[in-house]
């Protein structure tokens, strides 16, 4: 990936925005009420670099709204389980820590964080764990990796709203800076919502917000091609 | 059994990093009954944030601030939905100029594909999935819309109406409080 000290990694630009995200795999143990289920952590960041309104010092309102839509989108996508993250059930099991860094803010946030989370899982090769039966100690194999199993392929299409009436999709930072609304739609390849996220601004009609979801379908598609593309050009052969 | 205490303070003086030319600087603050308020709470403020906004007319009050604090006493599920309704009536009870009013219902749509309004937690967790919406008092338009778990989009579009109707019953809830509260003054 693009960060070769990351267990994973990828960096996607749409447009102007420019997000890379970094994978790094630890190990813990699992928590006590579910004892065979590892963790999936997202930190999206956006620091002062990215543009000017972010100031540095605590994560702002933007950047924990995005941390937890992210954290969402996995949990109702279900593109990993955290089943398949565990290694011996009650004693280890892998972390995913997920940091999504924006190095360029020119609007539509939310998708690029969504494919960049995407593509940097796909590109995670974890270690074989095995844990000795004498000593109780996990012997980690560097040599032999595997990829993680990812189920569903869920893609991000952010909408700008104008008014009631317009929709522009993927928008920069000066439309979304005019618009009065923004709705968010996240689909997976059998055509189902994984979220609606549409924080207030001007009010939709129910027609609107179904053309809006035909739309992210159709975006749907494209953007998988698009992935699937580029991670295949990256996989050694 | 959900309830959540709602308190509204303004339009006043705003701080001067705070404050916008044209308009009322609307700020939520969202506080769980245990610990500290962390991220969930802050996506939630956000979306409160950007609902008020859209239906209070902050031009006609420039340069000040809006403060709603909101503190949940119990939550029994339907968390959102209780706070949008806690947010709207403290509107109405301030006396703030708004453009229409909003109110917030919860769908949870079980295993077998039938929807329950205002699910309780354990309705909730049983659920495939759980939306919630806030539908203006104007056409009974879509104010915001967040879900949890993933549906169909004709499940969605069945929740959404069965939310629009639900909304009748709140707004004449709002209309009954309202009308109690001045009627013996």
């Amino acid at each position: 990936g693009s960060i070769t000290t990351a267990d994973g990694s990828a960096l996607v630009k749409l447009g102007n925005t420019t997000v890379i995200c970094g994978v790094k795999a630890e190990l813990a143990a699992p928590a006590a009420d579910s004892a065979n289920k590892g963790y999936i952590v997202p930190n999206v960041e956006l620091p002062s670099l990215c543009a000017e309104r972010f100031r540095s010092g605590p994560p702002g309102e933007e950047a924990q709204a995005a941390s937890q839509f992210i954290a969402d989108v996995i949990e109702n996508s279900q593109m990993i389980m955290k089943e398949d993250l565990c290694i011996a059930s009650g004693k280890l099991a892998w972390v995913l820590y997920c940091d999504i860094i924006c190095l360029d803010y020119d609007g539509n946030l939310l998708d690029a964080s969504v494919f960049a989370l995407l593509a940097a899982l796909k590109n995670v090769q974890l270690p074989s764990v095995m844990i000795n039966e004498e000593s109780g100690l996990s012997e980690v194999n560097l040599k032999q990796k595997n990829p993680l199993i990812i189920r569903k392929h869920p893609v991000a299409t952010s909408f700008a709203v104008f008014d009631d009436t317009l929709l522009i999709v993927d928008p920069t930072a000066e439309e979304e800076d005019l618009a009065t609304g923004t709705v968010t739609i996240v689909t997976d390849e059998e055509g189902r919502l994984c979220s609606v996220h549409k924080p207030g601004g001007s009010p939709l009609t129910g027609a609107k917000l179904q053309d809006c979801i035909t739309r992210a379908i159709t975006r749907h598609k494209e953007v998988k091609k698009l992935i699937d593309k580029v991670i295949k050009s990256v996989t050694p052969k | 059994d959900t309830s959540v205490l709602a308190g509204l303070y303004g339009p006043a003086e705003a701080k001067i990093s705070k404050e916008l030319p044209d308009r009322a600087a609307l700020e939520v603050l969202l506080r769980p009954k245990v610990g500290l308020p962390g991220v969930l709470e802050r996506s939630r403020e956000q979306l409160l944030r950007q609902t008020c906004e859209a239906v209070v007319l902050g031009v006609l009050h420039p340069r000040t601030a809006i403060t709603l604090v909101l503190q949940v006493l119990s939550d029994a599920g339907s968390l959102l939905s209780c706070c949008l309704n806690a947010a709207c009536m403290a509107l109405l009870d301030a006396g703030l100029p708004l453009a229409a009013l909003f109110c917030g219902v919860t769908c949870a749509l079980q295993p077998d594909g039938t929807i329950l309004l205002d699910p309780t937690a354990r309705q909730e967790q049983e659920a495939r999935a759980i939306l919630t919406f806030a539908i203006a008092s104007s056409e009974r338009k879509v104010l915001m819309a967040n879900t949890k778990g993933s549906c169909s989009v004709e499940e969605m579009q069945q929740c959404l109406a069965a939310a629009q109707r639900a909304a009748d019953a709140v707004f004449q809830f709002y209309r009954d409080s309202v009308r109690r509260r001045y009627s013996k003054s």
